[in-house]
Order: C-alpha cells, then structure tokens, then sequence
C-alpha cells in the first residue's frame, strides 16, 4: 500500500478539472443517449409497433428490452458481492475496489430498472402499481424488491462515502467550483472524523452489508420468477432462482473487472489498484463459471432424458437447430474463465480481461436465449411463426442504455473518489474494535 | 394465490371460500365493471341474478363436428363470426382454428381442426400473473380484461398456457362508431392501445339470451354454449344437458394436466361420424379471415 500523502494525491486527482478527452468522451456517451431517448420518443407516440415484438406473427411478446432488464440488473450484483460478502469475509484485497463495485450496483439497476417501463404498454399507467397492485403477481414482487435494493444500495454507498466527502471538502476547497464545494459540504454530513462518528459509521456499515445480501439475493430471485411462474417451457423450473443469482454474480463480477481495468488505466490507479485484484476476480469467475456449467447440466439431463414435448422441441432448438450458434457460445463463455484460469500462463491480468469480456457477452447472450429462443417454442399447433428480430428502434434504445450506464459512471468519477481513501488506509471498520484508534480522525481535522 | 370461482351459496370448483372469490372481484373490478357486471340489484346485464343464483357459463366444442370450414370452402366461420361482431382488432384471432396432426406416428393421417377461443381457466394463469387486477374472474367465472387499468406488461400472455392473449402494439384500427362509444368491459370496445385483449366469452349476448358470435357462426353445430349452473346447453338448434353431453361423450378440457381447469370442454369422439377427412385439406381458408376495419375507416373518413 502506498503513503498516504500519495494514496491522497492519485485519489483526488481526477476530481478536480475536467480534461479534453473526458469532454470528449462524455459528449460521444451522451449522443447515444440521447439517440435511444429520440427512439424511445418515437415508440411512446407510435406504440410498441414500431419493435420487432408481435403475437399474431411471432408470438413474442417480449424482447431485447426484457433482455436488458435481467442483464443490467445482474450485473447490479457487482456491489453487493464485493463490497457486501466480502466485507463479511473480511477479503482485504477487495478494498480498492469496493467504492466501484457500490456504484455499478447503483448504476445498473438505474439502467436495469428503466428497461422494463419502456417495455410497458402503458407507461402512462405505471402508477396502477401502486394503487391497484396484487402481491400475487411476480410483477408487483420485482417492483418492490428491485426498489428496495436500489434505495438499499444508494444508501450503502452513502456511508462510506461520507469521510471520503469530508477528505474532498477540506482538501479540494480552493479547487473546485462553488456548487462542488457545496455538494461535498452538504453530504459530508458534518463528519469531523470524531470517535463517536466512527463507531457510528462502523455500526451503519455492519448492519447495511448484513441486511443488502438477502435484498441482493431476493432481486435476482425474484426476477427469475417473472419467468419461473408461468406454465412455459423453459421457465417453469424450481432451479431458476438459484440459477439467476449465480448468473448475476458471475456478469457482475465480471463487468466490475471491465470497469476496473477501464478506470485504473484512464486515473493511472496502478499503485492503487494492483494485478492481484484482476487475477483474485478472476479466480472468482473461474469457480462461478463450475457453478453456472452445473446449473446447466442439471436442467439439461433432468429435461433431456424425458423429453416432454415442448421440453423436446426447446432442446433441439438449442442443442443443433437454430438457436444452437447462441446456446453453445454461451456454455464456451461459461467456461471460458475456468479455462483461462487453470492455465497458468493466462492466468493474468490480460487474461482476466479476456474472461470478463467473454463472460459479459456470454450473458448477455443467456438471457437472449431464455427470453427468445424459450417463446419460441410452441403452446398451440402453429405451422408458421415467424423469427423475432430487434427493431431499430429496439437497436437505439438498447444502444442508449448502454451509453447511459457507461456515461453515469464516467460521471460518477468527477465527483466522488472512486476508491475509498479511509477504507485503503485503515482497513475495514467493522474490523477494528476501538476505532479512536484511526489517525484518519487527526487527518481529517487537519 | 389462486383464487377458486365460487357461487353465492358457497359452491366451488376447488375449495376456496365463497368470501374469497367476492374479495377477489371486489378488488380486481374496477368501479365501471362492478357497475356493468353487478348492475343495481335483480337481474343484469351479465346474467348475474342477486340473492340467487349465478350462471357458471361453459362452452363444449365437437371436434367430430369441426373441419375448419374447408368443406364449405370458406374461411373458420367462427373467427370470421367473432372477428366482426366484436370488432376484434386486425391480426389478432381470439378464436384461432388450428390445424393439427390427428394422430401423431399414427397409422390414421392427416388434420384435424382444433377451434381455440380463451379456454375461461378457473384456475387462471394470467389473473394470477396480474399485477394490477386489470385481468380478472367475474362472477360467472369468466376470465375479463380491464383495458382501462391494463398497464401492457404482457405478463398474462406469457402466461397464458393457451397463446390466447393478443396486444395492441399500435393504435387499434375500429369503426368510428365503435371508437366513439364509452369504454365497456364486457364486450372490450373500444379497443385501446398498450392494453390485452382476448375472447371475452360474450357474456353481453348470453346474459340478453343470445349466443356467442362462434356458436351461432358455426355452420355444422359444432359449439355447444350452456350454463353449468342451471345444466343446459345449446348449440343453436338443440337444447341438451350440459353434464349429460359432456358425460357421453367424454368431454375433455385441453391441456387438463396443466391444472388451469378450463370452461371450455371439446368431444373428441371414436372417430366417428368425423368430417374432418383429409381430402380438402388445402381448402382450409384461414389465411382468408377478415377485418374490414381499415376500409370501413377509409370508407367514412
Ligand atoms: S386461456 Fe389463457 S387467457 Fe384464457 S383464461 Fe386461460 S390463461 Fe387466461
Ligand atoms: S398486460 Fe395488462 S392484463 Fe396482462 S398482466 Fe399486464 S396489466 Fe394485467
Ligand atoms: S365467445 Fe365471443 S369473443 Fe369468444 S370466440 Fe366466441 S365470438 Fe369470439
């Protein structure tokens, strides 16, 4: 770990000015976004025509949106993993890197939590939720959930934040512009780094990190239930639940190493952010890729060797018809990181980097499977159906959420550190008995 | 939760309270459907008589009777019926005549005809799935959509183990009589936008002593439309026992082993007396159904 003074000086660093190519950068992202909001625009006056949806042709009645949801909000499952279980495991290397992992969580349910709505028919109605929602429907139980980990995770991210907000608020006074100096004043809190202030903040972050893992656990459950509570083949199985968090850790994990590696390059964080952090996240992945593989193997034989009707027809479509290119990329993906890992020459940071990409594409790709290749399996006699294919405007959307996901984290990084400084210093809170003990206190003051 | 249908006395298909089923439509009615479907006492506009008993409306289809219209060379007559009576919205067929191998790996080849209109599930997998209530039992345990509280997140129509759920992704194309005229539940006019629409069993009719628009279309008497309740049915021309029919003729529901335990029954017969001969399958006209709405709003713009 580096001198403090340093650790201070690469941290703050970005916060202040805003370069030409962050400029750049933001007004490219911003273009997309607001590409897909012109779409989405076009879709709210024309209606959800204007997507490659249908059910007279298709029989789809959701599509790439649908998709999007379930993989923004899996990977939303960054933050929680490393910052919340690992911070009950006490894994002290995941401390440079748990301030990003908070903010994706944000971010991607943000991003996640959108998709739906656009989805909707009738957004103009999204209020009935609230005045007429049953709790029977598995609709109502994402609302809720997904809502709650949202506030869940805003305010987990909040409290380590706050000395951090202070460390920016006495060192960057004279630096940034008056309403920065105003945000950092007004969610500083008035912390003064006083003992009784850090036991606070280690109570607060004892009873967050303990109570956002089942929230964390219940989203992902629940999301799976909107497919796993219909009659469907392909949906209508207990394993579902399981299956889908370990899916979203596994993409969460990796988009968090693809973030990483992204802004440790652009803030030159290498004395920060070391290799090991890579190869430690890559080791995760590896054995997230064996839990995923035997999900898949298990609901593969289980179906296969009985092979129901429906349950026939979904298999040879994505064993060797035409959804066979996407299911067997999809299981190369998964093992990917397992493959990668075990051999001790990938066993890199370039080879990590490798893993996350393929493992973030690989599922997206699942999700394309569970959502199209599954309706496309059929529950009457058709003779003809045709195939789903995204509509531009589907296509601009999409484009847009992406954009908008990458534009709020590079926004992100202009105002709040994106390591936390105290945690790097002084190790985890929960950890320490007699926090009085923090010099960060005689720092901060300072 | 599954919720059971229920008559006032207390009677149900699946053992929940009678006060369950009430509770349930009390919540998922919006006002203007208590209000169309309760009426202000005595008998009303759904059939619906208070203080006594309330129809439990069924359909049974004979499949020995049905050969898709091909014979006549026309198209189904039943969804053509149902398209234009209930100004169904283009493309979508409520009632859907599916062409289907008689018996799979069978010495016997060929089609049969399979009608499909909303199966009226008592255990429902799209009012289950509702989140809104928007998709609800009414009293006679047929299963309605409120367009007016409907939020389009097509959840139901995934559900739905029958593909019986149809959406408007654009603005519906009907007559400017019907576009005109104040939203009604019962018969779902006018359509709207974003919202589901299905077979809604056209209790409006029946409630009037009419029959469905099928049932009367159908020109070889293959649907039968009765009341569990008072045990009757007819298919236009006779007046039979519905326990009778169904009893005789081993009446089976579609997908039974689903649990959705279905209002609509189908005959399946010995192979009997059946037209559905192989000989004009390629007569079968569905691809011909009609909805005239585009001309007739072209034709009066
Ligand atoms: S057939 Fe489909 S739409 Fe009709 S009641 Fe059953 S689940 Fe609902
Ligand atoms: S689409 Fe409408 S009727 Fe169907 S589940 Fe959603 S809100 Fe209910
Ligand atoms: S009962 Fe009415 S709405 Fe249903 S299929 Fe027959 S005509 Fe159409």
């Amino acid at each position: 770990m580096t001198a403090a003074p340093d650790l201070e000086a690469i941290v703050l660093a970005p916060l202040v000015g805003i370069g030409r190519r962050f400029l750049f950068l933001a007004a490219a992202l911003l273009a997309v976004v607001l590409v897909g909001a012109g779409a989405y625009a076009l879709q709210l006056a024309e209606g959800l025509r204007v997507t490659g949806m249908a059910d007279t042709q298709n029989k789809q009645m959701y599509g790439i949106y649908i998709i999007n949801f379930v993989f923004f909000i899996g990977i939303s499952h960054a933050g929680t993993l490393i910052s919340a279980i690992l911070r009950v495991t006490k894994a002290e290397w995941r401390l440079p890197i748990t301030r990003m992992a908070e903010f994706i969580t944000v971010v991607a349910l943000t991003v996640g939590g959108l998709m739906p709505i656009i989805d909707l028919g009738r957004p103009d109605r999204l209020l009935n939720l609230l005045m007429y929602g049953r709790w029977n429907s598995p609709i109502l139980w994402d609302f809720f959930s997904i809502t709650t980990y949202l506030f869940g995770s805003l305010i987990y991210l909040f409290i380590p934040l706050i000395p951090d907000l202070a460390l920016c608020r006495d060192r960057l006074a004279g630096r940034v512009s008056p309403p920065k100096r105003a945000f950092y004043e007004i969610f500083s809190v008035r912390w003064r780094g006083t003992p009784l202030q850090w036991r606070r903040l280690a109570t607060a972050l004892t009873v967050m990190m303990v109570v956002i893992i089942p929230v964390a656990v219940s989203v992902h459950t629940v999301v799976s239930w909107i497919f796993a509570m219909t009659l469907r083949v392909g949906w209508n199985t207990a394993v579902f639940g399981a299956y889908f968090v370990a899916g979203a850790i596994f993409s969460g994990t990796a988009t968090l190493i693809l973030v990483m590696a992204i802004l440790r390059r652009t803030f030159r964080l290498h004395a920060v952010i070391a290799d090991r952090q890579f190869t430690n996240l890559g080791l995760l992945l590896a054995g997230l890729s064996g839990i995923m593989l035997y999900f898949n193997l298990s609901e593969l034989v289980t179906v296969g060797y009985k092979l129901e009707e429906g349950e026939g027809f979904f298999l040879d479509s994505i064993l060797v018809g035409a959804f066979a290119p996407w299911f067997w990329a999809y299981i190369l993906g998964l093992a990917s990181p397992a493959i990668l890992m075990l051999v001790p020459k990938t066993r890199s940071f370039w080879g990590v980097i490798v893993a996350a990409v393929v493992v973030d594409v690989a599922m997206w790709i699942e999700r394309y499977i569970i959502v199209v290749a599954t309706l496309r399996v059929p529950q009457m006699p058709y003779t003809d159906l045709a195939n789903y294919l995204p509509s531009a405007v589907e296509l601009a959307i999409t484009a847009g959420a992406f954009a908008l996901f990458a534009l709020l984290i590079a926004a992100f990084t202009k105002i709040v550190p994106i390591v936390s400084v105290w945690e790097l210093r002084h190790g985890a809170p929960a950890s320490r008995a007699a926090p009085e003990a923090m010099p960060a206190a005689a720092a901060v003051q300072a | 939760m599954r919720e059971a249908p229920a008559g006032p006395e207390g009677r149900t298909e699946g053992g929940a309270p009678p006060i369950a089923r009430r509770d349930l439509f009390r919540r998922a009615a919006s006002a203007a459907a208590v209000a169309a479907l309760v009426g202000a006492g005595g008998s009303s506009a759904s059939g619906v008589e208070a203080g006594s008993r309330v129809r439990r409306w069924a359909m049974v289809i004979d499949l020995r009777r049905c050969d898709g219209c091909a014979g006549l060379g026309v198209p189904p007559q039943c969804s053509q019926y149902c398209n234009w009576g209930r100004f169904v919205p283009e493309g979508q067929q409520w009632l859907e005549v599916f062409q289907r191998e008689l018996v799979a790996d069978g010495p016997v080849a060929g089609a049969g005809y399979l009608p499909a209109p909303c199966m009226h599930c008592q255990n429902a997998p799209c009012v289950n799935v509702c989140p809104v209530g928007a998709t609800f039992h009414a009293p006679e345990g047929t299963v309605l959509i409120d367009q007016s509280r409907c939020i389009g997140c097509r959840l139901c129509m995934a559900a739905c183990p029958y593909d019986r759920r149809f959406f408007n992704w654009g603005e519906p194309v009907q007559p400017a009589q019907v576009r005109e005229t104040a939203y009604n539940v019962v018969t779902q006019t006018p359509a709207l936008r974003g919202t589901v629409m299905k077979c809604d069993f056209c209790t409006d009719r029946a409630a009037a002593g009419g029959l469905p628009y099928c049932v009367e279309a159908c020109p070889r008497g293959a649907y039968w439309f009765g009341d569990l309740e008072t045990d009757v049915a007819t298919n236009g021309e006779e007046v039979v026992a519905l326990s009778k029919l169904l009893e005789e003729n081993e009446a089976f529901r579609f997908k039974e082993e689903l649990g959705t335990r279905p209002r609509v029954y189908y005959i399946n017969g010995h192979g009997e007396e059946a037209p559905r001969a192989t000989a004009h399958e390629s007569a079968f006209l569905k691809d011909r159904l009609e909805w005239p709405w585009r001309e007739i709003a072209e034709a009066t713009a």
